[in-house]
Parts: C-alpha cells; structure tokens; sequence
C-alpha cells in the first residue's frame, strides 16, 4: 500500500547575492516522481549536486518545492497551512548525515529527544523521561545518558541519538540522508542493522538517500537512480545492479571500489565532470558524458522519458542494448 | 627491489591530563620502490599521524619519542633540522591530503602554485617552471590544460582539485608519494578517476605509495602489500591477495563482515561491537580484546607481531595455534 506518493517534484534555487535574478536557477531537481509503500525502504542514490537531498528536504517541507505534488497518507503535504503541515511532521521525520550539527549542543540528549513528545502532547510528567528511556534502549543506547551532552558522543552514538529523536514521535515514515556515510564501517555496519530492526519491528516507511550502491543493496530492496536532477533508472536493487540499463548506474555500478582483489572489475571511467545544475545540457542530460556505443544525435535533442525496460525502468533511448558492466 | 623508507618502532605521543598519551605507539614499516603499502585502519587508529611523521609534520604539543626510527635511503629523517628537513618534504615524499580546496591557495592561479612548487625544488625559469606545469597538468589527466593553468583552485570541481594536488605533489619529482584518504571527499565516479590516476603515475615513475584509506575495496586491485592499524599499532600486515585470502586478525576479520556488499548475497552484516576507545583508555594486553569475539586468557598480555603464513603476521596469540583465519 503506497504511503507517499510523489509527482513532478521540481525544486530551483534562485542564485542569490548581489547579482540576484541575473543568474539561472540551479535547477536541483527537475521533475521526480516516485512511491513508497509501507514498510518499505526505497533508495534514492546519485552523487553530490543530483538532487537526491533536495528530493528528501523538499517532501518533507524543510525547503518549499517549486513544483510537483507529494501526497502522504491521502494529504496533499504541498497545500498545508503551517499548523496542518506541523502536525503532520508527527508522522514523517527526517536523520540527518551528520548528527551532531542537528543536535543543540546545549540541550541534554534526553532534553532533544523529550521536545518532539511535549511539542506533539504525546506523554506528560514522568511518563516522558520514561519514554526517553525506552527509545534509547531500542536505539541500543544506555538509558542513563540522557543526561549527558552531543559533544560526550562518538559519532555512531549520535547517530543513534538522532534515530531516536526521528523516532520519538513515532512517525510512520523516515528520510535517512546520507545516514551512514560519515561513519567508519564498524560502526556503519551496527546503524544500518539498527535501521533495518527498527523498520521491521515498526513497520517503518524509509526514504534512503546515499551515494553508495553496497549500502543501498544492504537497506532497500528498491532504488533509484539520479544524475542532475532525474530520475534515471529506477527498480529493484538486485535487477538493477545485476542488468543496469542506464549508462549512467552502468558506470556508477563499475566505480564502486570491490574488497576483492581477484574480483576488480573493469572500470568505466568516465570524462569530465558534473554538468553545472544551472545550465544542465539539452536532451539527455548525461549525454555530454555518455560511452553508450549507440549514442547519437538524438541524445542532444530529445530528453528521454523514464520508461520500463526490462526488468528496471530507464531514461535511455538506447536502454535495451545498454552494454552490460563487464566482469 | 630498492628499499626507500624504513620505519621503526615509531611512537607520536600528545600530553595528556596526567601523563602523556601514545596514538601511534611502536609502528614499523618499509616501502620499497615502485611499491603500494596502504595503511588501513578507522578514525582514531593513528594511520594519518603516521604519515604526519614521516615529514616531521605531527603538530605541537605532540612528538616523535626517542627511539623511534625514519630512514629514508641513507638519511635519518629524525636526525634532520631546518633547511635539510624542508628539502625532504615535497622533495623526497610528497604528499597529497583528503580535502584539497583546504591546502590549495585561493588567490593564487593553479599555474602558480604548480609552478611555485617546481622553483622551490629546482633551479628553472619562470617560463621552465610554467612550461613543466603545463606538464604535469596534463599528466594528472586535466582536459584543457593550458586554459586550466590560469584558473583559480575555486574554479575547479573538487576531482579537478585534487589533481592539480597531485601536481603539485608530483613537480618535485618525489621518490615516495602519500595519500592521504585522496578520494575520500570525492564521489565514486570521480574517485575511480583519481585512483587510476594514481596507478598509472606509480607504474610510469617508479614512485614508491603510501596509501591511507579507511577504505578496503580500494586496497583490493591496487596496494601490493596491506597493513591494517587499530589503537596506534599495526594489528596485521600481509600481501593484498593474502590478507583478503585469509583475514587474520579478529579486528580485521570484524572489519571486512561490517562492509557491505555489491555482489553475493545480502546477510546481515556482523559489526564489531563497541567502539574504539580513544588513546590514554586502550586496555592492557591486547587492544581489541573488550571487543573481541575470540579473545581468551593469553590476551591480557600484549601480543607481538606474529607469523601467520609467508610475510603475513598479526598482532594475535591465536596466530600460535595456527587457527588464524579460522572465523
């Protein structure tokens, strides 16, 4: 059962300073659409500037959209007033990659988590510490810390602060930006099965925004793929790493370091950089790029539209004969 | 095989509140010529205080303690004062850092900076050291290079950056080049740039690597030998192909089931539990024996480095009942 479904998403920036209104606006993101079911985790993964963390920002009404439609649990969140759009944060919560610029360096950890309880009338007096209690627990966290400060927290315990102040108004669905990505593997390993029983024994909903393909196989059974704004290829994890039909997650798939050293694939390096998001290329946007043997004229010309090709859906003219990642 | 750097037994000690502490305590190594040792470990396992030595460079109040030993070919490094130790830096080991915006100067054109980098070492003109940057641009691979030597670091991509840092790394011509987390800053497509970057430049010069990375899937494919450090120690150090074969130590062997995998099938991952404690809090004995799943009576007294099969050792006493790699 769909639990946010997003349309068109687009969100600009305009550029700001002096010059304000000169400049094109970044354009972050460039019409997204997307569902995520309960219970589900859907990946959002891309590299800086394509537009994934606006994506999650943008949904969730941390940064107002340009265009588009998000209707979570039958509510059109883009036509909330405030005081509809607060309540409703009660449900959809967002972990941050790094939690401690998120976390009031002066606000005790059971303070932080205790706000979002008093704010949304959730627990009263003692009941509240209790609370506070529990959900550091379920975060595998010592209930007695929660009178200590951020700064007496290593990273992967902050992280795990923020889950549980995600979690303290028992949302229903979670954007996880880049959650993992600052921390070091050990530790990255112990929050990504931290998420996975925390979604398993709550039912939760995830919206999992990351640049790294072997996280996001471990997380969500579904993903999709950004470059400048779009949604490229989009499908389940395991089919869309295995028969990548984007030339973009065919390259994106090859650059992935492998801890194996019989197993080193032939990379597909690819020239130059991101396009600017504020002058992206006409047509394809990846086409500047792109080492599709098929690549034409028409890459320049036509955008190509998101559309189901084998086993995944992608936004190549050429998606059926994209050459598969070798080794 | 020409042998060019040598450590032994290094120890980097910071005052603490009572006494002092030893972030890198008893660190020995060698590099030969042409060679790739990485140095892996996670934050706080004192891999880039390692490094930071190696030039003289560990920032005050910290010191290398007496005793400790860095023989570069025929010169004792630590025996160096003033202008000898500056014509080792950048001279005889170069050295490129994570974030390159932060060692490049903003005001000054990357031509410049290369250039600068090339009188300082060698006796060249103005017009020979511009032409020699011009060079080396294009040898790390910067499309346009000539358009590119009057170009400010803040307009440049972060891949570019980094580039133009091996440049300037390279223009001294360095017999040893470390670096330093190189791609950790960048994302996947632009890091399979650099680090193929780095590989040819190793092949075509004969530089002898130092590579730091918290990262084991760039090992793989590309460092001839590994050390992995934990608590300020190496804990185990082998061939590429025999540590990945074989993982010995528990430590390593927590490390490669925390990371995530893009092929074979997805189990949950089996973190090391705990954290690492911070320098002044390491136990007696061995280091990871709180967190370690294996450990037993003999640990409570420190191991040394221990044989574990042909120029493969661990810091473990399990390396004596020849199970090594059993879990």
């Amino acid at each position: 059962m769909t639990l946010i479904q997003v349309r068109d998403l687009v969100k600009h920036y305009e550029s700001g300073g002096l010059f304000r209104g000169s400049a094109p606006p970044v354009r972050a993101v460039q019409g997204v659409s997307f569902e995520v079911a309960r219970g589900e985790t859907l990946a959002l993964v891309g590299e800086s500037g394509c537009g994934k963390s606006s994506v999650g920002r943008t949904i969730l009404r941390l940064q107002e959209p340009t265009s588009g439609s998000a209707v979570f649990e039958g509510v059109e969140l883009f036509a909330l007033d405030r005081a509809a759009l607060r309540k409703m944060r009660r449900r959809m919560q967002i972990i941050f990659q790094d939690p401690y610029s998120s976390l009031n360096p002066r606000m005790t950890v059971g303070a932080a988590i205790a706000e979002g309880i008093e704010i949304h009338r959730l627990a009263s007096g003692k009941d509240v510490g209790r609370r506070v209690g529990a959900l550091l627990e379920e975060v595998g966290l010592d209930p007695a810390y929660a009178g200590r400060y951020p700064h007496e927290f290593s990273g992967g315990q902050r992280q795990r602060i923020g889950i549980a102040r995600a979690l303290a108004v028992e949302p229903s669905f979670v954007v996880c930006d880049e959650p993992v990505s600052a921390l070091d593997v050990s530790v990255q390993a112990q929050v990504l099965n931290l998420l996975a029983d925390l979604q398993r024994e709550r039912g939760l909903s995830y919206l999992f925004i990351a640049h790294d393909l072997a996280v996001v196989r471990q997380i969500a059974r579904r993903v999709a793929v950004m470059y400048l704004g779009r949604i490229v290829e989009e499908g389940p994890t395991e089919e869309l790493l295995r028969e990548p039909r984007h030339p973009y997650t065919v390259a994106l798939l090859s650059a992935v370091p492998v801890p194996d050293p019989e197993r080193q694939r032939s990379r597909i390096v690819l020239g130059g950089d991101l396009p600017s998001p504020s002058s992206p290329p006409p047509g394809c946007p990846f086409h500047p790029r792109c080492f599709h043997p098929l690549r034409s004229e028409r890459c320049r010309a036509e955008l190509p539209p998101l559309r189901p090709v084998a086993r995944t859906s992608a936004a190549c003219h050429y998606a059926e004969s994209t050459p598969a990642p070798a080794g | 095989m020409t042998r060019v750097l040598d450590v032994e037994n290094l120890r980097v000690s910071f005052p603490a509140a009572r006494d002092r502490v030893y972030p890198v305590d008893g660190v020995s190594f060698s590099l030969d010529r042409g060679e790739t040792l990485a140095l892996v470990g996670e934050s706080g396992c004192g891999k880039s205080l390692t490094s930071l030595a190696l030039l003289r460079l560990v920032p005050p109040p910290g010191r290398v303690e007496e005793g400790s030993t860095i023989r570069l070919g025929d010169t004792d490094v630590l025996a160096l004062r003033g202008e000898a130790l500056r014509r080792i830096r950048g001279r005889r080991i170069g050295m490129v850092f994570q974030d390159p915006m932060t060692s490049l100067n903003p005001v000054f054109t990357v031509g410049d900076q290369i250039a600068e980098g090339v009188r300082a070492h060698f006796p060249v003109s103005r017009g020979e050291a511009r032409r020699r940057a011009l060079e080396l641009l294009r040898e790390v691979g910067i499309p346009d290079p000539t358009a590119r030597l009057d170009a400010y670091p803040h307009q440049l991509s972060g891949g570019m950056r980094q580039r133009v840092m091996i440049a300037i790394a390279l223009s001294a011509e360095p017999e040893i080049l470390v670096a330093d987390e190189p791609t950790t800053a960048l994302d996947v497509t632009v890091q399979a740039q650099i680090l193929e970057v780095l590989d040819r430049l190793r092949d075509r010069r004969g530089m002898a690597v130092l590579l730091i990375t918290h990262d084991l899937g760039i090992v793989a494919g590309r460092a001839d030998r590994v050390a992995v450090m934990y608590a300020g120690q190496i804990v185990e150090e082998a061939p590429t192909a025999a540590l990945f074969a074989r993982p010995s130590h528990p430590y390593t062997q927590g490390l490669f089931a925390s990371v995530p995998r893009i092929t074979g099938p997805v189990e949950r991952l089996s973190p090391i539990g705990g954290s690492v404690p911070p320098p002044g809090a390491w136990p007696s004995g061995c280091r990871f024996r709180p967190r370690c799943p294996q450990a037993f009576d003999k640990s409570e007294t420190m191991p040394p480095l221990l044989p574990v099969g042909p120029g493969h050792r661990m810091r473990c006493w399990l390396a004596e009942r020849g199970d090594g790699g059993a879990g």
